[in-house]
């Protein structure tokens, strides 16, 4: 049986809502995953042993775990203890979590990066420990780990086929329904590979474009 | 009483393990007073002046801004409050600027103002102009730090700490990080705050401008005050033989 390309655009419309769940998917978890990175930094360098303890512990969960377990147990474990979330809600947690971890480590090495300078001109005007750190420290510490947190968002978006396993009728997800349609795999599979591509150039260009745009505020 | 020191260092000390860096000193600043601070490297000058707002706490010694104890011993949370309080009131100019890299030049004047003095953005724009005027920059307003040169820079730096109207302002080698060429400009915005009775603590390795601007001279060397004196005293008659050492060898060079 050779390949045969004109059974995909048929399912165009399947495939392209799954992209656009994947965008979705995506971009909820890398905000998610961004702002729980800042989060989880902060506590990790400044709160009280009493509160970092546990963060630590759930962190090692995270980076030492599959993902795939982790959206297991999100999904169709938390129902057992009367949390019973949407698959997309799942997923985007999942994801996110994980990512914040893997976001925490890096933005922790951009806040201790800081130059100590910057904590003093602060605290000099009299601005608290707080405020240096919300307003001084933590705005340049992310500026300056944009790079690898927009690997870690590309990584993210890879990630993201594992939600078709909870039933995210996602990129994957769409491709493999085609597939048991028509059984073509290698024709949707390629397709389905061609969206991530063109999803990720997207994701690159929005990356560079916010480089760009601080590229003068460093 | 208008003769009441701004700034009034008690028995100040201050050791790193077994290293004494300062040793017993006391120093009154009277309002409008201009003081310079030389000596050579390691003898204690940024730990003093450091000391002032306590960014590097004493070990043992009082340091008062008018009738306020700088370093009172207070619990954290208290202490925390206290020291923001007090700072609001001592500007600080650094070597190396420590402008903030990711605000505007308008940004870096008034983030400060308006977080700690609650005043409108209309308020706080209005101040940055006011104080960009002043160091001859206002048409850098909205531009980065990046974007700046050395002296541009620390004139940024000096009009963000006006912006809160100090009672005091400390300078720690404001020009000893810029090009030759840049210094001027710097020196001349602080003869400037000279002319307009700033009070001012300067250490500096600049001997010809501490001459110039300065109403009081203090040499210092391995943590203690060993001379000072009206410049005119210090550098021209100096009566400590360490004292004619490092001039000897500061002056070399310099007209
Ligand atoms: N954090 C620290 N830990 C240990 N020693 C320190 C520390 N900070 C400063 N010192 C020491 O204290 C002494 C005084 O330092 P200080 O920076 O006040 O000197 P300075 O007069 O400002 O010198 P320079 O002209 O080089 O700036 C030096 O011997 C220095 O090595
Ligand atoms: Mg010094």
């Amino acid at each position: 049986m050779g390949l045969d390309f004109s059974v995909v655009p048929p399912f165009a419309g399947a495939l392209f809502t799954g992209a656009l769940w994947t965008i979705a998917i995506t971009v909820s978890a890398a905000i998610l995953s961004f702002f729980g990175g800042i989060v989880f930094a902060v506590i990790a360098l400044y709160a009280p042993r009493i509160i970092r303890l546990p963060f630590r512990l759930f962190a090692w969960l995270f980076m030492g775990t599959p993902l795939l377990l982790q959206l297991f147990l999100i999904y169709f474990g938390l129902i057992q203890i009367g949390i019973d979330l949407p698959a997309f809600v799942a997923g985007v947690i999942g994801l996110g979590l994980h990512y914040t971890v893997y976001n925490s480590d890096i933005i922790q090495s951009g806040i201790l990066a800081v130059d100590k300078g910057q904590y003093e001109g602060a605290r000099t005007l009299g601005l608290s420990r707080m405020q240096t750190l919300r307003k001084i420290i933590v705005p340049q510490a992310v500026r300056s780990v944009i790079p690898p947190i927009g690997n870690n968002m590309i990584a993210l978006l890879k990630d993201s086929a594992l939600v078709s396993v909870i039933g995210v009728a996602e990129l994957t997800l769409s491709s493999q329904m085609a597939i048991s349609r028509t059984f073509r795999p290698f024709e949707f599979y390629v397709a389905a590979a061609a969206c991530y591509y063109v999803i990720n150039l997207g994701l690159e260009a929005g990356l560079r474009r916010i480089e760009r745009r601080i590229q003068l505020a460093r | 009483m208008t003769d009441r020191p701004i700034i009034d260092i008690r028995n100040a000390a201050k050791s790193y393990g077994s290293l004494e860096v300062l040793k017993d000193i006391s120093l009154q600043v009277k309002r409008g007073q201009i003081v310079a601070i030389i000596g050579p490297s390691g003898s204690g000058k940024s730990t003093l002046l450091r000391a002032i707002n306590d960014l590097d706490p004493l070990t043992s010694g009082e340091v008062w801004l008018e009738d306020t104890q700088v370093n009172k011993a207070l619990p954290t949370r208290q202490y925390e409050a206290h020291i923001n309080a007090v700072r609001q009131n001592i500007g600080m100019v650094f070597q190396h600027f420590n402008l903030f890299p990711h605000l505007n030049v308008r940004d870096n004047i008034t983030l400060a103002p308006k977080m700690l003095k609650g005043i409108s953005k209309t308020e706080a724009d209005a101040l940055a102009v006011e104080q960009l005027n002043k160091v001859g920059l206002l048409d850098r307003i909205d531009y980065y730090p990046s974007q700046l040169s050395g002296g541009q820079k620390q004139r940024v730096a000096i009009a963000r700490a006006l912006a809160m109207k100090p009672k005091v302002m400390l300078f720690d080698e404001a020009t000893s990080a810029l090009d030759p060429e840049l210094v001027e400009e710097v020196n001349l915005v602080m003869k400037q705050l000279a002319e307009e009775h700033m009070t001012m603590i300067i250490v500096t390795h600049e001997m010809g401008f501490a001459q110039d601007v300065c109403d009081r001279v203090l040499f210092m060397d391995q943590g203690v005050v060993v001379e000072e004196g009206p410049p005119e005293v210090i550098f021209k008659n100096p009566a400590n033989e360490r004292t004619r050492n490092f001039l000897r060898k500061h002056l070399k060079g310099q007209n």
